[in-house]
């Protein structure tokens, strides 16, 4: 058995937590924000590993 | 031979068109979540496509350089490292003092449970031999271990964060953060100092920095002051890894309100909302494709053998995935979020992390054999 399969299993997750995510959560493009953070005039509100929740 | 002749170029073909599709899926992939979620989200995943590509392409990490210096005596992996945060602090920290309405550090408040966390994910990280970032792009390689480790980091992650209130009330200081000239200066001051002893610990024949080393450097530099300019915040790992979970218990009607962390409205918002608008996910994504992209591209990449393990070594995999991704929470990140994203945005709970994460690098050293996952010294 080769890295094929591992990879093959990595590939079939990914494609699985996608769909899922897709199916639970369909984007809305329309409510997108403006492509570059820097200079959009908006404050940062993604999640991160540093921050305390919000 | 002229069966062979013709069966060569035949070969070369199919591994041009094979090439030749991964580029267009990274594309269409990129231009699909640009188009059908938003142009931001487009760019963290090409973002951490580059991370992905440049890590695995040019075989760079956290975990592998740090054993490196401990065992025996190298240093050039590590000064790479730290080159890379210096170059992002140049540019992030003047950045965040002006445009602080706009973009966020990683700025994270020093505790009892950070610097305890950081020492048990610095132990852990070198149990699989893979941090943050090593761990996504192991499995993306198809590298049994990191692909075993990666679910448990993820509900570790996801659990960490799920008492990270309750573990930071045992105490811990405001953030403290280097901000303006001066903490520029106080930054690149701390990064020379210990550049300069890491360099007269090491081995004097193994202290120059390889050329692909310092390209790698460049290179996480550059992605990561891209990932701070379109997404307002620094490249994470492991917010996005608990996300993916926390996603899947609320969708089987776990109720995550107990959890001060889950249940504060921001989190609320990011568990209802595509994994495709959130930052830390998309990178993590693109990293584990990019990973997969350079294998693939390779001509051995995907065609060796998978290694032979005893069961315990599997079991310490899946132990220490969990806990690098609980640890990695009361840390306030991994080497990605804390180490690199930490300093290079003028948190001194980077620097915190950096002392005890890498005490614990000797421990998980010392572990590694003992679970079967490498030959007794």
């Amino acid at each position: 058995m080769t890295r094929r399969f591992t990879a093959a299993l990595l590939a079939l997750g990914v494609a699985g937590l996608v769909a899922f995510d897709l199916r639970t959560a369909p984007p809305n493009p329309y409510h997108a924000p403006a492509a570059f953070a820097f200079g959009s005039g908006q404050a940062a509100s993604g999640g991160f590993c540093g921050a305390l929740p919000d | 031979m002229s069966g062979l002749a013709v069966a060569a170029p035949a070969g070369q073909g199919g591994r041009t068109g094979a090439r030749a599709a991964l580029v267009a899926g990274a594309l269409a992939a990129v231009a699909a979540v640009a188009l059908f979620v938003g142009a931001r989200y487009g760019l963290m995943l090409a973002i951490g496509l580059g991370f992905g590509i440049t890590l695995e392409g040019l075989r760079f990490g956290f975990a592998g350089p740090w054993r490196a210096m401990i065992l025996r005596r190298e240093p050039a992996g590590v000064l790479a490292q730290l080159l890379a945060i210096a170059l992002v602090a140049v540019v992030a920290i003047p950045l965040l003092g002006r445009h602080g309405d706009e973009l966020s550090g990683a700025q994270a408040p020093i505790g009892w449970a950070m610097v305890g966390g950081a020492f048990v994910f610095g132990a852990a990280m070198q149990v699989v031999l893979g941090c943050g970032s090593g761990t996504l792009v192991n499995a993306g390689s198809g590298n049994p271990v990191g692909l075993l480790a990666l679910p448990f980091f993820a509900i570790g992650s996801f659990a960490g964060a799920y008492g990270l209130i309750w573990w930071t009330d045992l105490g811990a200081l405001p953030i403290l953060s280097l901000r303006g000239g001066f903490g520029l200066a106080v930054t690149l001051a701390g990064l020379a100092l210990v550049a300069g002893l890491f360099w007269a610990l090491g081995r004097p024949e193994a202290r120059a920095i390889p050329g692909r080393y310092l390209l790698a450097a460049v290179l996480l530099a550059a992605l990561g002051i891209a990932n701070l300019l379109v997404a307002g915040q620094p490249w994470g790992v492991v917010y996005g890894l608990g996300l993916w979970v926390a996603k899947g218990a609320a969708a089987m009607g776990a109720d995550l309100g107990g959890s001060a962390f889950w249940a504060a409205p921001g989190s609320v918002a990011r568990v209802q909302a595509s994994l495709l608008t959130d930052y830390t996910s998309l990178s993590n994504l693109g990293l584990i494709a990019g990973a997969f992209g350079v294998a693939a591209w390779r001509r051995d990449g995907l065609t060796q053998p998978l290694p032979r393990y005893p069961a315990r070594a599997w079991v310490a995999t899946a132990i220490a995935g969990l806990v690098m991704g609980y640890a990695s929470r009361l840390a306030f990140g991994c080497n990605v979020g804390a180490f690199f994203s930490g300093i290079a945005t003028g948190s001194l709970h980077g620097w915190v992390w950096f002392a005890a994460a890498f005490a614990g690098a000797f421990v998980g050293i010392r572990i590694r054999p003992l679970v079967g996952l490498e030959a007794k010294p």
